[in-house]
């Protein structure tokens, strides 16, 4: 298990851990810890298994191989729940939104608001629909209306609630898949100041991103997946934006790609 | 930026009227007036649109009524039951067996027969969740399964396909527990006999109505049958959610069987089969998505009056009463048609 230089055990941690589907094997032996307060990235290709990891630590898969710790102590999850239960909240890549229902109703789908006692327990329909909006709001996205089903709103507006809900029920830990891939400008820089505000305010954080720029704006640690291994560890300090960029390009290849470019123009 | 109160200026305006052309039953709701007026027209006794009339075309459509509420909840679960129909004769024989031939008591006979039916609804739900088959699949081979057994442990334990004195001891003196579960399940009310089902009806579409928008449990309900994966992976207890719906219609079914039980004080083997479909018709009629996440309990209680209406005001427009069919056929296409119309019409892109 890779050490951190704090005392206190890591918010979330790999040990070796391998995932396979029948034949296909997603992930071998990964092992990476995810540092409290601290946002840890995730880059690597297309295919590469960022997206099977993060469900291990969000409890939609077991692992295979390999053990799984929070808060230092040996943990496996049997289902989302779980998960959600210790504070971990997730903006899967899919988004996990259900097309026909309204926004605030997708919102709090799984933590919705009550009140009274069984049987009598009632949504809080009113609160729930005017906190929702105003969540979105928070994130730079502004819903017309919170009854619309979120399968009409745009690809960004969707990513956004899936975004507002993870950070509203993310105590502890976020894990956010590719969350800025259909954001505009703004708005992406938006999430990634939620990002940073929510590591300085103590949540652990794991960002998974294409895009190395961000990963470095927001970034302590960055960890490269390759076809299912774990490739490359940097620290913010061991590495700078350019080494960053190269490593996640295959290095080579990208001189490579200039090469083959250049050559054409 | 807007406040999140202030009035949004992208938004027009919904009408009162665009509002009401959303809600998932107004096709059926409209449906359902032009079949009133149909049959209220076509009527040559003068009784349809009567209180009298009233009674008894309430009674057909509540019994439908009670189970379709059931099923449209499960099909906006995402799931379909074949075996609802059939479980009418299950519970049935189940209460009337317990009764008859071992002695029990009218009203724990009646408790054990819901705990039956609990049971059978979670066998479908616990294979459903459990195998990843289709339900469809599931509840047929339940449908048959029962069916079978209905006839015959009926058979072996009576000798006969049916199950009767419920009413009286073999000494012909009344049963203790009888008259007061004839006056819960089976009992009149009023001049005009309407029949204590039609309240058991209204009451469970008021409460499925509750349940479905304004609990938890109804916001898991549309999230399982919009797309479980989802729903799963933000925490909804998936597996859960679908058995108890199971459990819930075969428990509609039950207390259907134990009315039929109560009125008719004794019970066929053969009691319900082919009611699954008018269920699911009642359902979609009361614009129920078949592919699950969209639709109102409300629809189904629409959807059986519809039929209601149908099976009387076909009598009493004193045509052959083999037309019903045709009629219901006729009635499933054009409304799902309507529905689809107006979903398109009034809420853009909502599929
Ligand atoms: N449920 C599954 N069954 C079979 N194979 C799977 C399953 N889930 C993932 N895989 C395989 O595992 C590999 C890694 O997939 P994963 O989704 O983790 O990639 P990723 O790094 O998130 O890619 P992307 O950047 O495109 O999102 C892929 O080759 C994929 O085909
Ligand atoms: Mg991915």
């Amino acid at each position: 298990m890779t050490e951190t230089s704090s005392h206190e055990p890591a918010a979330l941690a790999l040990e070796n851990v391998g995932k396979r589907f029948g034949s296909v094997i997603a992930l071998s032996d990964v092992s990476m810890s995810v540092p409290k307060n601290q946002v840890t990235c995730v880059l690597g290709d297309n295919g590469a298994g960022k997206s099977t990891l993060i469900k291990i630590l969000s409890g939609v898969h077991t692992p295979s191989d390999g053990q799984m710790y929070v808060n230092g102590e040996p943990t496996t999850f049997t289902s989302p729940r779980e998960a959600l239960d210790m504070g971990i909240a997730t903006v899967f890549q899919d988004l996990a939104t259900v097309p026909l229902m309204a926004v605030w109703r997708n919102f709090y789908l799984g933590n919705e608001p009550t009140r009274g006692f069984w049987p009598f327990k009632g949504l809080r329909t009113k609160y729930a629909k005017e906190s929702c909006k105003a969540e979105l709001a928070e994130m730079g996205i502004d819903i017309r209306d919170t009854e619309q089903p979120v399968g009409t709103l745009s690809g960004g507006e969707r990513q956004a609630v899936s975004i507002a809900r993870a950070v509203h029920f993310g105590a502890n830990v976020l894990i956010l898949d590719e969350p800025t891939s259909a954001l505009g400008v703004k708005q992406s820089g938006v999430v990634l100041k939620h990002i940073r505000n929510a590591a300085d305010a103590g949540v652990s954080v794991v960002f998974i991103t294409h895009n190395p720029h961000h990963a470095y704006l927001v970034g302590d640690n960055f960890y490269l997946l390759n076809r299912g291994q774990m490739m490359a560890e940097y620290t913010k300090d061991n590495v700078s934006r350019e080494e960053l960029v190269k490593a996640m390009a295959g290095g080579a290849e990208l001189d490579a790609l200039a090469h083959e470019l250049g050559a054409k123009g | 930026m807007s406040t999140a109160t202030a009035v949004d200026e992208r938004v027009s305006k919904a009408s009162p009227l665009t509002r009401l052309m959303r809600r998932p039953e107004i096709g059926a709701l409209m449906g359902a007036l032009v079949v009133y007026i149909f049959f209220a027209v076509a009527d040559q006794t003068g009784t349809f649109f009567s209180l009298d009339g009233t009674a008894r075309w309430t009674d057909v459509a509540s019994t439908y009524g009670i189970i379709a509420i059931a099923v449209a909840l499960l099909m906006i679960g995402g799931e379909f039951d074949l075996s609802s129909g059939v479980m009418i004769g299950s519970s049935g024989l189940f209460a009337g067996l317990l009764i008859t031939e071992y002695n029990i008591g009218v009203w724990p006979s009646i408790f054990l027969t819901f705990l039956f039916a609990a049971a059978i609804g979670f066998t479908n739900g616990w294979l459903v969740v459990t195998t990843g088959l289709p339900s469809f699949i599931v509840t047929l081979a339940m449908f048959f399964s029962l069916r079978g057994i209905n006839l015959g442990v009926t058979k072996l334990l009576t000798d006969t396909v049916r199950v009767a004195g419920i009413a009286e001891l073999p000494d012909g003196s009344p049963r203790p527990g009888y008259e007061s579960a004839k006056a819960v399940f089976a009992s009149d009310f009023s001049a005009y006999s309407f029949r204590i089902a039609v309240v058991w009806w209204l009451v469970l579409t008021v409460l499925a109505t509750l349940v479905l928008t304004r609990t938890r449990f109804g916001n898991w309900i549309f999230a399982v049958g919009g797309d479980s994966n989802a729903a799963r992976n933000v925490g909804v207890p998936v597996r859960r959610t679908k058995i108890m719906l199971f459990m819930y219609v075969s428990m509609s079914s039950c207390l259907v069987g134990i009315i039929s039980l109560m009125r008719l004080k004794s019970m066929q083997a053969g009691q319900g089969v082919t009611q699954e479909f008018i269920f699911i018709i009642a359902a979609v009629v009361g614009g129920c998505l078949l592919t699950g996440g969209y639709g109102s309990a409300i629809g189904g209680t629409i959807g059986a009056a519809i039929i209601g209406m149908a099976f009387i005001g076909i009598a009493y427009a004193q045509w052959n009463t083999d037309w019903t069919w045709l009629f219901l056929g006729l009635i499933l296409f054009v409304a799902v048609l309507t529905n689809s119309l107006i979903r398109r019409r009034f809420q853009g892109a909502r599929k």
